[in-house]
């Protein structure tokens, strides 16, 4: 996606830091409040996805017709929908969908991009003309337009969303990654190792790609909040995961039907979305600001 | 001067055209993927025997694929982009009658979010660390992180059902334009906002503004002659990013709303298995984005003639 959603914070960068010590890291990143509010918000949400079973009395996909559309109770904390099923259950299953969706869709788009970036940087030539070429024309169908299409050829259900998105986010990797390999092919102990006979494969594992490591982890970060919202994107159109899997975007948009009547059933699990993209963002400015203020992020 | 600025537009113009060619083969191979016939798929489920073989005929898919793709290229040129398989209208015609209401929200979204995003963003750029910066980046982080489809909701809920102020979607008047561009615009508002902010107090440090405060100059002149004309060149590239998400977004919003625009037809022809149509909504959407970020390219080397030479 070639959406930046960052604003290149420089004015607070502090004078340069060669060496970042991975403890001084954490140390600048537990200073750091809202990114700690960030992170406890993630780590909430995916412990209650995780020890739902456990931690909830009711089924997310039981029907009870004797409670159907009930505003917020306390047996119903957050109401229940047109099917009587408890909306705080079925955002908090949710969660197990949507979050495993936003991870599992980064992953696999680092899987395609970050080699191909590594690649297209590190040989320059053809192969980059060719691979940038590429990456020019997935870019011109802006980002959920692209997952979009890739949904209406490959259709709906869950694995599908998730190629979709992963697809919809390689290129920011490509891209991300091919800038840092430009300059890291430049480096003294890269040229070195070129020079004292090392495979091209294994300059670019052990000499390149650390280099890559801290941009990486900050734009995953946020592209994890960029994938929840495409896939629940998605969903909220009837083109995600299938009813009556509670993934919050398939919820938000049958909660359009009852509007009207039960502000409720739209309101939960766009704040579950709301909240975790939120929380991604703040983690990813935290990171960034502990490993290098003036990082460019995609 | 305007010879180098001639020669930089015209390779960047230059440099475009492979990307349009790559377009054009990916929507003029979607369908040729997908499993079945294509004849089948872009004639419809319910088309008769004769018509699917009236179509194809028509488009050649017979013939080798590099034909096929010249006939498809030839009726582009000739805005013939295929029947709706649903209505048996031309596409274009398809396309034509929803444009305007798309362009209509897109382009208020649009300046609704340059506008605020800039004047926002100027604005507590020279109040750093007071509330009204704390409050802006707040609203901005909040902006950002929110689904348009949510935000749309919610406004509904707020404005139309609880409060009956504004109509809660269709295209009734200009009273229905006010929420779905709200929505719309979050998300590149605020964007635009964070780096404007961001760029101006990098600016606003820089030795050149200090020597124009020393100088004695107001805060207005320093802040608008002197810093705003360097600090809005990162911001102009981030504007023309956010036209993505507001094409992203404006389907979305569409479909919230019940707006009768572009993004609508594309969701209703995704259900219908309506091919040509996707293709049609595609092929759009994609030129539109390129032609913005080309002319926001094009601009950027006017504002900044360090880029030309780059």
């Amino acid at each position: 996606m070639a959406t930046s959603t960052r604003a290149f914070d420089t004015v607070d960068a502090r004078p340069e830091r060669e060496f970042h010590h991975p403890l001084a890291v954490l140390r600048r990143f537990w200073r750091n409040k809202t990114a700690v509010a960030g992170l406890t918000v993630v780590f909430v949400l995916a412990v209650s996805a995780a020890l739902a079973s456990a931690i909830l009395p009711y089924n997310p996909d039981t029907a009870d017709f004797n409670a159907v559309l009930q505003g917020p109770t306390p047996a119903h904390l957050f109401g229940t929908d047109q099917l009587g099923r408890d909306l705080l259950t079925r955002v908090v299953y949710g969660g197990r969908f949507s979050l495993a969706i936003g991870v599992i869709a980064v992953a696999g788009a680092l899987a395609i991009g970050v080699p191909l970036g590594l690649v297209s940087g590190y040989y320059g030539g053809v192969v980059d003309l060719v691979i940038q070429r590429v990456m020019d024309v997935v870019l011109a169908f802006p980002g959920f337009l692209l997952a979009l299409t890739l949904i209406s050829l490959l259709g709906v259900g869950l694995p599908n969303v998730i190629i979709s998105v992963a697809v919809s986010t390689m290129p920011v990797y490509v891209r991300l990654i091919r800038g840092v390999t430009l300059s890291a092919r430049e480096l003294t102990y890269v040229e070195s190792a070129r020079s004292i006979g090392m495979q091209d494969w294994r300059i670019m594992l052990r000499h390149v790609l650390p280099n890559t490591t801290a941009p990486l982890i900050v734009q995953s970060t946020i592209q994890i909040g960029v994938a929840i919202l495409t896939a629940a994107g998605l969903g909220f159109l009837g083109l995600g995961v299938k009813p009556p899997t509670p993934e919050w975007g398939t919820m938000l948009g049958d909660a359009v039907n009852y509007l009207l009547s039960s502000w409720f059933i739209a309101a939960f699990p766009g704040l579950a979305i709301f909240l975790s993209v939120m929380a991604f963002n703040l983690l990813g400015d935290g990171f960034r600001d502990a490993l290098d203020p003036r990082m460019k992020v995609l | 001067m305007s010879g180098g600025f001639a020669g930089f537009a015209i390779r960047r113009i230059l440099a475009a055209i492979p990307t349009l060619f790559g377009v054009t083969l990916i929507v003029f191979f979607m369908v040729r993927m997908l499993p079945g016939d294509p004849a089948r798929l872009l004639a419809g489920l319910n088309a008769t025997d004769e018509e699917v073989n009236h179509i194809r005929v028509q488009l050649g898919l017979t013939r080798p694929v590099p034909v096929q793709y010249e006939i498809f290229i030839e009726n582009l040129m000739r805005g013939d982009l295929g029947q709706s398989v649903v209505t048996q209208a031309p596409v274009s015609y398809e396309i034509g009658t929803r444009f305007p209401a798309t362009a209509l929200l897109a382009a208020t979204a649009t300046v609704m979010s340059v506008i605020l995003g800039i004047a926002s963003g100027i604005m507590v750029s020279t109040r750093q660390y007071t509330a009204a910066d704390y409050l802006v980046t707040v609203l901005a982080l909040a902006g950002i992180s929110i689904p348009v489809f949510w935000g749309g909701l919610m406004l509904m809920v707020l404005f139309s059902v609880a409060l009956h102020l504004l109509p809660a979607g269709g295209d009734a008047g200009p009273t229905s334009l006010i929420l779905p561009s709200i929505a719309l615009s979050a998300f590149a508002l605020a964007t635009i906002e964070r780096q404007t902010r961001s760029s101006m107090l990098e600016t606003l440090h820089q030795d050149y503004v200090r020597t124009a405060r020393a100088k004695g100059l107001g805060q207005g002149v320093v802040v608008y002659r002197h810093a705003l004309r360097n600090a809005l060149i990162p911001v102009i590239t981030v504007a023309g990013l956010q036209f993505a998400t507001l094409l992203g977004g404006a389907i979305l919003t569409e479909r919230t709303f019940s707006w009768p625009g572009i993004g609508t037809l594309l969701v209703n022809a995704i259900q219908a298995r309506d091919y040509p149509i996707i293709q049609g909504v595609v092929l759009l959407f994609a030129i539109t984005f390129l032609v913005v970020n080309l002319v926001v390219d094009i601009l950027y080397g006017y504002i900044d003639p360090r880029i030309r030479y780059g």
